[in-house]
């Protein structure tokens, strides 16, 4: 089959809503695409891991702290799917982690930002995944057929991350008025961040247009976004947050919450290095890996010991 | 980090949901060696109960047919059509076959 009877075949497949499979043929800039999206998930949901264990220890009481770190163990679990699905493409874990401590790689933006208090917890699970959850939902329908696979099963393990999370902001708005206070201070600096999650506006979105002709998109930015918003602008409201936004308002003939304008110089400064946590995030999670090598080293160590072993009283 | 590092090798993992049901592929894991892949694939893929068994083979020993041999490969099974029961006629009044 020559070149260009391979692409017909694969865009019919993406035409008839076919999932591509690892040893499918695919273009080259769909399979880097891939790679660079999926490494990103991959890399988000274990750096996601940190600003939450932050507050494993100070957890307020048992119940809290086995939910949270039920919660983190998903977040781990996720990154762990997303590395192998992004390994049926061809590069090896060991690259993408390289990649991520080199900086190639990117994580997402939300994972910059610290989390200061308790309520803070509650923010993250309510608003960062009810963000993510909004993404993950769409990219279900992914061309591509172990990211699908793998959103489907995320999905499903996402939805207790984000009632714990308005759980927690719950019970902080039934509190005493400090607690209302740290809860109305989580939600004053995690809405922005959050509304950035979804990217860049469509029209100076680079990507979009070509993952969305391959599929790998489903959805834009803004419309996701906007879906994002008009669910949490009520939830917010149901328990007596203020949503930190002036100019956010009705439209009655849109039937969706219009808001102010987001901060996108803020959002570049993050993405470029500059965030309140970049250094820490990537610093933590190069120790981290470097003081498991050993770990990593010994096992391998001990498997070859075993299976040598093995051969030998076989042989003898 | 110039070093390459060692990521431990690959495994898939295939879970058994309930019993009499066939076990199915789930995704991979990276371990040393058979009870690693195996204490991995039950933290990673069965945390709320999807499981009662567990499968995991190296993926470097699973051999798996090329895409491009698809339709080389299953056509045999085209033009058989009396390995299907549509393809008899049952005399009208027979019942139960
Ligand atoms: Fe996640
Ligand atoms: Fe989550």
């Amino acid at each position: 089959m020559t070149e260009e009877e391979k692409l017909t075949r694969f865009n019919s497949k993406i035409d008839k809503e076919e999932k591509i499979e690892p040893k499918d043929w695919m273009p080259d800039a769909y399979r880097k695409t891939m790679i660079r999206q999926l490494s990103q998930h991959a890399h988000s949901e274990v750096i996601g891991m940190q600003p939450e264990g932050n507050w494993v220890l100070r957890a307020p009481s048992l119940r809290a702290k086995k939910i949270l770190l039920a919660k983190i163990q998903d977040e781990g679990g996720h990154g762990l799917y997303l590395y192998s699905a992004t390994e049926t493409l061809g590069i090896d874990r060991d690259e993408m982690i390289q990649q991520l401590h080199e900086g190639k790689a990117k994580y997402s933006n939300i994972f910059n930002y610290p989390a200061l208090t308790w309520a803070d917890i509650g923010a993250i699970g309510w608003l960062v995944d009810g963000a993510a959850i909004v993404n993950q939902i769409s990219l279900q329908r992914t061309s591509y057929g172990p990211y699908s696979r793998g959103m489907i099963r995320i999905c499903k393990e996402e939805s207790f991350h984000q009632r714990q999370g308005y759980e927690i902001m719950v019970t902080m708005m039934n509190g005493t008025p400090e607690q209302k206070q740290m809860a109305q201070d989580a939600m004053n600096r995690w809405w922005w961040p959050s509304l950035m999650m979804f990217g860049p506006p469509d029209n100076d979105s680079s990507h979009t247009k070509q993952s969305m002709r391959w599929k790998i998109k489903r959805e834009s930015n803004d419309v996701l976004r906007q879906r994002f918003i008009d669910k949490t602008v009520d939830q917010a409201h149901f328990i007596g947050l203020t949503v930190p936004d002036k100019d956010l308002k009705f439209n009655k003939s849109t039937g969706h919450w219009d808001i102010g304008k987001i901060n996108w110089d803020e959002f570049h400064e993050v993405i470029n290095g500059n965030g309140p946590c970049n250094k820490q995030r990537l610093a933590h999670h190069i120790k981290v890996h470097n003081e498991g090598r050993w770990v990593r080293e010994a096992a391998m160590a001990f498997a070859e010991n075993e299976t040598r072993t093995k051969k030998e009283l076989v042989t003898h | 980090m110039s070093t390459k590092d060692n990521q431990l090798p690959l495994w898939e993992v295939f879970i058994q949901s309930k019993s009499g049901n066939p076990h199915k592929h789930a995704g991979s894991v990276h371990a040393s060696d058979k009870n690693m892949a195996l204490q991995n694939a039950r933290d990673i893929y069965t945390r709320r109960g999807e499981g009662r068994s567990i499968w995991v083979v190296l993926s470097e020993n699973i051999a798996a047919s090329a895409p491009e041999d698809e339709a080389e490969l299953f056509d045999p099974a085209d033009d058989k059509v009396y390995r299907h029961p549509t393809f008899y006629r049952v005399p009208e009044g027979v019942k139960n076959m």
